[in-house]
Order: structure tokens, then sequence, then C-alpha cells
């Protein structure tokens, strides 16, 4: 699960943590009384989104020279004018693809003096199977682009979890980012507190880029990007509330409500898959056979009869969807069910497009019978390969 | 000969009491006659769980240690659900239970961290969490994978995906080779065992003929496989492969299902898996219906 910039330094800020002062709003009316509530006279207007790249990213209804989703303003009714042509519009970014997202609220935050720019995450690392902080001293860009072509200005210092962050991985950390003087004297409390944060509440990622050096020479969170691990979110019922549905795919959304793994794409062949790794093998071999796949779906090993109907409603409500791609090898998931699943959710939503269906495994004769016997127009195949060229050849028929 | 579990393995359930791991008891009970050998509930010691299927009995201890001392086992299985998955894996490392298999899937990532730290150095080997289990097809049976699919003869299969893992088995039975045993070793980031330690065991079992390895898109450990086997190659250990990898059509930073499944940071793309396995003389297929048959094509030159 994501969050915007403005709960995560929330969050950050009850660790102790160096954050600005700002202020979340969700209208232009507000704009006014945040900007004055903070100290000035810079500020800035950062676009919440859950998306990366906001600076250089540009609104679509906006002309193409307009600033782009963080925008400096030196007056309170700079700030104003900003969050006015900000709010309610597309921005599109290198990471929300070309259909941008809907800016529905703005951070007002109090600007800085930025000495150095620098990146600092923690992730989990699986090759050591700890967390570890990823740091380099080229902050403030993409970081993707640091690591392939200067790899050797990221520097990894993996945290052993009993011992947590000692004062040997704060140095480590510290002389990779060649930090000096009051930063120096920070790093002791920050790094610690977010290893801490990350930890305690369970995060999957958590990116500060950048993470600066003042003019006065101390750390500040310039910018905070956090996720939480999903399978632990259990234990951290509170967090649920820092949910933006509206960042959501609504496809997805539905689809979390039964538990179902499901990704929305951009071709026009639904599928519906048993397991994450046959569900991407089914993808790759429908591009394969040279069509794309509208959805990654898993149903997950035990699922119900309701739950292989819910999934494909799912799929017919996309209205890219031209065909229907179903693919079961039953280990603890018996074929009859999923047929019985298909079956009513046929008689439920109807049938538009062709529907190949693909069993093996437990049940496979009885799931066949059932399918055979319903008199609906279902394509059945024996194997993957067919499954693929039957569905690809079946919406080629169509167009 | 096979890897990790053979006739002789004595497997103990822990949450043999729940829904799935009955369920999965029984099955693995009517799969040759797996050496099931008891369960472990902290409030049920002493009870008796049977078989719904045909009234087998199996005792119920308060502890893996205690089950371990009782009946000489060698092996666990895990059931449990996510939360207390890890608590459960601890306890068998604890117990020293030479062999752990953890099902359960949607375990936290940082709970795994903590596992991995007490792995170390210990007498136990974990494969998963959020995997199948391993199979020694007509010996022994831990996990989920569905018995009917395999046949007993020379390839050894690893995968990191569940239901690829089948695709491999079924397409192996379909092509006369058969299995000697298929390990699936999970799709999350922080597991137990990775592909080496299993493919280290492959090149060890003389029965093993050939090899098929599956993986999927996120970190490195195909890619770390494939300097191993070059590594290895080097010094006269070499088994003809066939490959596959899932998620060459997955978008970037988009979670494929398993938790691991996730190209970031520029790392985990499918082309450049694909590539290193090539590199070390795996013969790939491009289409998960053809890795049995590749792998054919490569034992029949």
């Amino acid at each position: 699960m994501n969050i915007h910039e403005h709960q995560a330094k929330a969050l950050l800020k009850t660790y102790g943590l160096p954050v600005a002062p700002g202020v979340a709003i969700f209208s232009a009316g507000e704009a006014e009384a945040a900007a004055k509530s903070l100290p000035g006279p810079l500020y800035v207007v950062k676009s919440q989104i859950h998306a990366g790249g906001r600076g250089k990213g540009k609104f679509k209804e906006l002309s193409a020279d307009a600033k782009g989703g963080v925008r400096l303003a030196k007056t309170v009714a700079d700030v104003v004018a900003n969050a006015t042509e900000m709010l309610g519009h597309t921005l599109v970014t290198k990471q929300t693809g070309a259909a941008g997202k809907e800016v529905r609220r703005l951070y007002i935050e109090d600007g800085a003096d930025i000495a150095r720019e620098l990146y600092c995450s923690l992730l989990v690392n699986r090759e050591s199977g700890k967390v570890a902080f990823v740091v380099s001293t080229e902050g403030g860009m993409d970081i993707e682009t640091v690591a392939h072509d200067t790899p050797e200005r990221i520097i990894t210092v993996d945290i052993d979890p009993a011992a947590g962050v000692t004062a040997a991985n704060v140095s480590a950390i510290a002389s990779a980012l060649k930090l000096e003087g009051a930063a120096k004297a920070d790093a002791a409390t920050v790094f610690p507190a977010l290893y801490k944060a990350f930890v305690e509440t369970d995060m999957s990622l958590l990116e500060v880029n950048p993470l600066i050096v003042l003019k006065d020479g101390h750390l500040r969170l310039l910018d905070a990007k956090v996720s939480f691990d999903n399978n632990a979110l259990f234990r951290h019922p509170e967090l649920m509330t820092l949910r933006d549905l509206s960042e959501e795919d609504a496809k997805e959304i539905e689809a979390s409500k039964f538990d179902l793994a499901y990704v929305a794409l951009d071709g026009n062949i639904g599928c519906m898959v048993n397991g994450a790794g046959l569900a991407m093998a089914t993808m790759d071999i429908i591009k394969l056979y040279g069509e794309e796949p509208a959805n990654f779906l898993d149903v997950g090993g035990g699922a119900s009869k309701e739950k292989v109907t819910a999934a494909f409603k799912i799929i017919t409500a996309d209205p890219q969807v031209k065909g229907i791609l179903v693919n079961i090898f039953g280990g603890i998931m018996r074929c009859d069910v999923i047929a019985e699943g298909v079956i009513a959710a046929v008689r439920e939503v109807g049938l538009k497009v062709p529907l190949v269906v693909r069993l093996e495994g437990t049940n496979v004769k009885e799931g066949k019978a059932i399918l055979n016997n319903s008199g609906l127009d279902v394509i059945p195949a024996d194997d993957l390969d067919d499954a693929a060229q039957k569905i690809v050849a079946a919406i080629k028929g169509k167009q | 000969m096979s890897i990790l579990v053979n006739k002789d393995t004595r497997v103990l359930v822990q949450g043999l009491t729940g829904k799935t791991g009955t369920f999965h008891t029984e099955q693995a009970l009517a799969y040759y006659g797996t050496k099931m050998v008891g369960g472990t509930h902290p409030k049920k010691g002493g009870e008796t769980w049977s078989s719904g299927v045909d009234g087998t009995e199996l005792p119920i201890f308060a502890s893996v240690a205690e089950g371990k001392a009782k009946t000489e086992a060698n092996a666990s299985v895990i059931y449990v659900p996510p939360a207390g998955a890890a608590d459960a894996i601890i306890e068998a490392i604890e117990a020293e239970i030479p062999l752990i298999g953890c099902i359960t899937e949607g375990v936290p990532v940082l709970d795994m961290v903590k596992v991995k730290a007490r792995l170390m150095g210990s007498k136990s080997r974990l494969i998963g969490p959020n995997c199948p289990g391993v199979l020694t097809p007509e010996e022994c049976k831990i996990g989920i994978m569905p018995g009917s699919i395999f046949s007993k003869g020379s390839v050894g299969i690893v995968s990191r995906s569940g239901t690829l893992t089948y695709e491999a088995v079924f397409q192996t039975t379909n092509a006369g080779l058969g299995q000697t045993t298929a390990v699936g070793i999970g799709g999350d980031p922080v597991k137990g065992t990775e592909f080496i330690d299993i493919l280290e065991l492959f090149l060890a079992d003389d029965a093993t003929k050939s090899i098929i390895m599956i993986g999927e898109i996120g970190g490195s450990a195909e890619e770390d496989a494939a300097q191993f086997l070059i590594d290895e190659a080097k010094r006269g250990r070499k088994k003809p492969m066939a490959g596959f990898i899932a998620g060459l059509t997955a978008p970037k930073g988009r979670t494929m299902g398993h938790a691991g499944a996730v190209i970031s940071g520029g790392k985990g793309g499918a082309e450049d898996k694909i590539a290193a396995m090539e590199a070390a003389g795996i013969k790939m297929s491009r289409s998960p219906a053809r890795i049995g048959v590749t792998l054919a094509e490569v034992l029949n030159g």
C-alpha cells in the first residue's frame, strides 16, 4: 500500500525525523490559510499523487510551457494562484503513464535553503535477507539513472536485525554521503529513526529523495515516499486510514475485496489464472502469439465459486477486453469449482466476447464435463499453447 | 535417489488441526503412504487427529520439540496462518528439525528477515514460505503439489512459482522423462532456500540426469544461479538443463501477485535473466507450454 508524501512526512515526524512544516489542502480555498500558517518567505506547492517524477511532470489541461507538479512560490498570493491552477488537473509524469493522475490534494510546505541533495532509501535486500540502507551522494535525480550510469556512487549498508542500526552503520552511511559538521551529528539520530519507522510500521520501501543538507548544515527530509508491506497490514489497522482509494484502479479495488491479485494492463485479452507465475506466463504466451493481455489476475490457491465469479465479473467489466482466457492448473484448486464459477458468472453477466478455457489437474474430467454440458459457448483447450492460439485466433476472427 | 525427501522422511505437521492442514495431510497420506507422523498445536497436545478419508489417526503434540522427540520426525510442514508462520518456523529451527517446508502465503517480509537471521548457523533447511513444497515421486509428498501429475524419472525440477512447477512436472511426465524430485522454493523476496542450494543438490544426485529451472521477474537469484552453474561447469560438474522465466510482459514497478515478482531499481527484468541463464548453457523456452519439449530436445541433441 502506498501513501502520499504529506502522510509519510507526518508519520516520520512522529519518529522525530526532520521535516519542514507543511499543510495538506484539498481545495484552492484552503490555500491562503495554509500558506499564512507557514513561516515563509519561500513556499513549495507539491502535487500529491502516488507517482514519482512530479517536478518534471506536465499538466494535461494546461499549456505545454506551464510549470510542473512541484512549484516554488514567493508570496501567499503566488501559492493561491498555483494551487488554483494545479488542483483538479491531470498530472502526467514518467511514472503515471500517458493517462496521468488527477491532482486532488496539494501539500503546501515551507521552502528550504538547500546546500546539498542526497539520496537515501530503506528496503529489504533480498540477496542478504536484511533491511538495508541504499544511499548516494547523487540525490534529487532519478536513482535508476544513477544506478545505470554510475553504480559505484550507490552504497548499500545491510542492517543486522538483532543489533539494529549500530554506530558503525551510521558511520558507514555518513561517510558514504560525505556528511560533515551538524549533518554528521544529525546522522546519529536520523538513520536509526528511519530504520525504527521502517521496521515498526512494516514498510516495504522508504525513499527519501532528496535527503538534503540545509545551508545551516542540518539534515532534512525534503521528500518521502513510503510503501507498506500488504502482508503485514493486518497488524497495523491504524495505517489503513491512510489508504487513498482514488489513487487506485477501480477494478483493482474490487479485486482486493475478494482477495484476488489483479493488475490492470493495456491489452485486450482478459486472463484468469491460478498462481502468480502461471498468470505471468499466460500473459507472456498471449504476447508470444501477437496479442496483449488486459490484466494479470491470480485467483489464488483455494478459490471458491464466489471468488471465481467475482474475478470473471471484474474481467468482463473492462470495456477493453475482446476475449477471455481462463487457464487453471488445479493443485489445491479443483477444476470443477472453476467451471461452476465461470458458468455462474456467465449466466449472471452474459458473455459478449470469445471465452477459451484450459483446465488441467485436480478434477479435470469433472470440470470439463460441467463446461461441455452447460450449453454455453465455451471454447475448450487442451494445453496452454492450444489455449493461447485459440483465444488469439478468436479475437482476430472478430476484428 | 532423490533430493531432500524420500520414503524414509518422517513428517510432522505444524497447523495440522486446521482445514488446510487436514486436507493436505490426507492427500499426503494417500500419496504412496508418505510418512506423516503427527501434528502440533499449542493447546491441543495429547489429542488425536483423524483423517476424514480413511480414519488414519495421528498424535497431536503441544510443541515441535516434543513431537520430534516422540516420533523421530526429520521434517516438518507448516500450514499455520501468516501471522503465526514465522514463529512456527522459528519453533521448528529451535527443535533442530532438518527440513522445514513453509507453505503459508502472505508472511510479512520483515518476519522473514528475522527467520533468515535465525536460520544462519542452524541445523535446519527451510523451503519457502509461499511455496508448494517438495515431492519425490512414489515416495514422499510435503506440501500441496498434485501427486497425480508426477511420474518417477530422471528430471530434477526447481521453481519459484507453484503452478509453473506443475506445468514442468506435467510436461516432463508427458515427455516420458519423469522426475527425481520437484522443489518449489517460493515466490517471496526473503526465503529459506535459493536456486543455488537446490541446484547443488541436483548436481550431486546421481539419479538426476537433467534439470529444469523456472524463474520469474524480480531480484537476481536467477543471475546468481547462472553464475554458480558456470563456475561448477568449470569444475566439470554439469547436467543438461532447460529453463523458463515468467514475466516478460510484466510492466515495471507493479507487483505481480508474488511479493517478490516486481521489476524495480532497473533490476529483475526477464530479458536479463534469460540471457544469464542462456550464458550458463541452459536451453530457455520462450513458451511456458514447451518447457518439457525443450528439455527433451536438449537430451536428444
